[in-house]
């Protein structure tokens, strides 16, 4: 078994690779789908905003994927490179699901990305929005199987341990087990929820700038629509995976909870805030509602969950963390559906776009969904420990035999290169959207200058010499 | 069950390596002969001439990977822990020259600079500790009680840096070709005159390596040189030597195809030499395929998706070189 400072060490580098990782896939799982609709939206409607809106989103879309690409395939070896006991106990069942991820969503994202991202004048229209679902729908299957084996990891079932190694028995049990309905429907709402926010955050910068028009309303009214709609769902989702987990991982529950022991007679009550020790096995500070935690998660005024010190101190997870993670992302929730609430009232007066303090608002919240994700992750996967495959295998005992040096050297690296790569990109992405949309963006002419001429996607219709295929005739083989 | 899982397993992560050794190969050659371009206007061509495909490329990679974990998790945990440093060193190579693709073109003309520097430098560490994960892995990993037995340093060895090396210019020299295929004017003729560099500098990688090999592991030499395996080897020095001469005539006879495809061969023909060498271990010197086998359950599921699906992923993948076939121009508006 390593020594505690190499395991601390190695869950810190893995925290912090898929921390920056899970940004990025959030948001073109919810652009890819954003942009299949504006450009369905052109095909049936033809009006130019949409075209604008996609030439637009399109860019950062494509900055946001391609960061995507390069992190998570620096998670693809770290399974091997920092887990490898954990691969090796349980890689016969996250293996295969990951296979399939890469068979099903990589290769279909990448095999369209190239028509979608420069091929609309080469393909037409038909196929260059066949292009574009293909990728949107790669990024929904990519969910699919990943949560799935993320799933197995916290309620896993299907399988024996056979040697000391799990074996799948039950493919079907392995894939659709007990949190994956829940955990996929909660992430993929937070992917659009995020990017709903994050398109609602640019219109409403460049609507208090003074710049409007047809485009920038359109896409702050579609994200405000998008709102209204998936805030409340995902808190109705979120209350359901937290029942889920109370069923599979109380601990986890009774850790965001920060409730230590539950006195007879007198339910459950809610902690609003406080400071939750683990040394001193109490929650300091605590400001309570007594029994509305009885209620949130029995439904009934006298139902009990267990409580922190109904577990041995070495299973219990840190409600220190936990606890507070839990009530960042339940708070952004909150002003989530505030936002929506308040943006769909504005419309009746046809205020939305004139309110200066919603915008402002509206521009506030654009990292909210992105920060809530993260805080919802580190809620979850700190509330599982710990445990990396829950109840079966430890996380000390998952990990590689690397020594204090190797993983302090690798984690410096990560932690410089991820925020000067990912620095850079996040500021290439704001300057993208600080410029706004422009009206008929892919009429314009190819400038041709060096490195000036990206993205340039003329639509069939407005451009005689297409398809730029057949001017090209290949010089012949040998 | 009569059919031997392990044995396609191993076939199928030997294809999809090989499919990233070709693929991922010119791209990054692309990235490591980016400095000798003229001009920014080149520097464009070059990068436009990959950029619709790269992330494709690189996809076969975390197939290797995903299916080394799916089929072999004790491989797959046992190589990528001995390589450790190589691999994330590699990794981080790919995270550089992977964005540059999209930051290049987004950055200040004052900033792009740095990009392309990213694009280079990315590309050859990339190359260069994938070519040294591969050498030291051929000298083989101690392994007990399935787990790493080596040092963190083990993989620094006067062979894997060579190999590291060699790596390095048979990527140059697929990118130099691809290059000789997708361009034209100045920037195709200089290619043609680096490519005569190249062909003779890989050439001379790949009899070292011939003679290191066998000199350096007794075992691989017993497995070269006793009969009957000697028959099945003695073609591929024969057929490196046929690919070597048409090489250097397609690159001075003005051909635009042939110096890749010729290139390809060459790899190919490296490739099998290596796989006659290391089967059926896939941890050298003594862990087979079968040994490292994970459960039939696992690796009957995740077949079954594997030959349905990889039928369609060859059949889009190749659309999408169709679609941007013929040559790229000088300020083409596509990208």
């Amino acid at each position: 078994m390593p020594d505690f400072d190499a395991l601390l060490l190695a869950r810190i580098q893995f925290g912090f690779t898929i921390s920056f990782h899970i940004i990025f896939p959030a948001l073109t799982i919810g652009l890819a789908s954003y942009l299949a609709v504006l450009e369905g939206g052109w095909l049936y409607t033809r009006r130019q905003v949409y075209l604008d809106l996609y030439h637009f989103w399109l860019k950062i879309f494509a900055v946001a994927f391609g960061m995507g690409v390069v992190s998570g395939l620096v998670m693809a070896y770290q399974f091997g490179t920092n887990w490898s006991e954990f691969s090796r106990f349980a890689g016969s069942v996250t293996g295969p699901l990951l296979a399939y991820e890469v068979l099903t969503a990589f290769f279909l994202e990448a095999g369209f990305l190239g028509a979608m991202l420069f091929g609309l004048n080469r393909v037409g229209p038909g196929l260059h929005f066949m292009s574009t679902i293909a990728v949107a729908v790669g990024t929904l299957i990519s969910s699919t199987w990943i949560l799935a084996s993320n799933s197995w990891m916290h309620t896993p079932q299907g399988y024996e341990i056979i040697n000391g190694a799990v074996v799948p028995v039950n493919w079907l049990q392995v894939i659709f087990n007990p949190s994956f309905p829940y955990r996929l429907t909660h992430m993929v709402t937070a992917a659009f929820l995020s990017t709903a926010l994050v398109v609602g955050s640019a219109a409403a910068w460049q609507l208090l700038q003074g710049r409007s028009n047809a485009a920038i309303r359109t896409m702050f009214s579609m994200a405000m629509w998008m709102i209204v709609c998936t805030a409340p769902l995902q808190l109705f989702i979120g209350d359901l995976h937290g029942l889920n987990t109370l069923k599979h991982q109380p601990a986890k529950i009774a850790a965001m909870e920060g409730n230590w022991e539950n006195k007879p007679g007198e339910g459950v009550p809610l902690i609003l805030f406080g400071i939750p020790d683990m040394a001193a096995e109490t929650t300091r500070y605590k400001l309570e509602v007594p029994r509305l935690g009885s209620l949130i998660l029995t439904h009934s005024l006298h139902g009990t969950i267990p409580a922190l010190k109904d577990f041995a101190p070495e299973d219990r997870p840190n409600a220190t963390i936990v606890f507070w993670t839990f009530r960042v992302m339940v708070g952004l929730g909150m002003l989530m559906i505030l936002l929506g609430v308040v943006g769909l009232w504005l419309r009746r007066g046809r205020r939305l776009y004139e309110s200066r303090a919603f915008l402002r608002f509206a521009l506030a919240m654009g990292p909210a969904g992105l920060v809530a994700i993260l805080a919802g992750w580190f809620t979850t996967e700190i509330g599982r420990q710990p445990w990396v495959v829950y109840g079966l295998m430890r996380t000390r005992d998952a990990v590689s035999a690397h020594g204090v040096g190797q993983l302090g050297f690798t984690l410096a690296l990560f932690v410089v290169v991820y925020l000067v790569v990912f620095g850079a990109g996040t500021i290439y992405a704001l300057r993208l959207i600080a410029v706004g949309p422009r009206t008929n963006e892919g009429d314009e002419p190819p400038d041709g200058g060096p490195g000036q001429s990206h993205h340039q996607m003329r639509p069939l219709s407005a451009a005689p010499d297409a398809p730029a295929g057949a001017g090209r005739t290949n010089p012949g083989v040998g | 069950m009569g059919v031997d899982l392990a044995l396609i397993w191993a076939i199928i992560i030997a294809f999809g390596v090989m499919m990233y050794v070709i693929m991922d190969g010119f791209d990054l050659g692309i990235g490591i002969l980016f400095p000798l371009a003229d001009d920014d206007h080149d520097r464009d061509v070059m990068m436009n001439t990959v950029a619709p495909v790269w992330d494709g490329n690189e996809t076969w990679l975390v197939l290797g990977g995903a299916g080394l974990l799916a089929a072999f998790p004790l491989a797959y945990a046992v190589i990528l822990s001995a390589f450790y440093l190589p691999l994330i060193l590699m990794l981080i190579g790919l995270v550089f020259r992977g964005v540059a693709f999209e930051f290049r073109f987004k950055a200040t003309e004052e900033g792009r600079h740095w990009w392309d520097k990213a694009f280079t430098g990315g590309s050859i560490a990339a190359a260069f500790f994938q070519g040294v994960t591969l050498g030291a892995f051929i000298q083989g990993v101690p392994v007990s009680n399935g787990q790493y037995a080596g040092g963190p340093y083990d993989w620094i060895t006067p062979f894997s840096m060579f190999t590291g090396v060699g790596l390095v210019i048979a990527y140059a020299l697929l990118g130099c070709t691809w290059l000789i295929m997708k361009s034209e004017h100045a920037l195709q003729t200089r290619m043609r005159e680096l490519g005569v560099y190249l062909a003779w500098a890989l050439f001379v990688v790949i009899v070292l390596l011939s003679g290191w090999t066998p000199l350096a592991l007794p075992a691989i030499a017993e497995r070269w040189f006793s009969l009957p395996n000697i028959f099945w080897f003695l073609p591929v020095p024969v057929l490196v030597v046929l690919a070597m001469f048409g090489l250097l005539r397609s690159l001075g006879s003005g051909a635009h195809v042939a110096p890749f495809l010729l290139t390809l061969a060459l790899i190919f023909l490296s490739y099998s030499g290596l796989g006659i060498s290391l089967w059926p271990n896939i941890i050298p010197p003594d862990i087979s395929v079968w040994a490292a086998a994970g459960p039939d359950q696992s690796l009957g599921f995740a077949l079954v998706g594997t030959l349905f699906i990889v039928p369609f992923i060859l059949m889009y993948t190749a659309w999408a070189y169709w679609i941007f076939r013929g040559k790229v121009r000088r300020g083409d508006g596509y990208h």
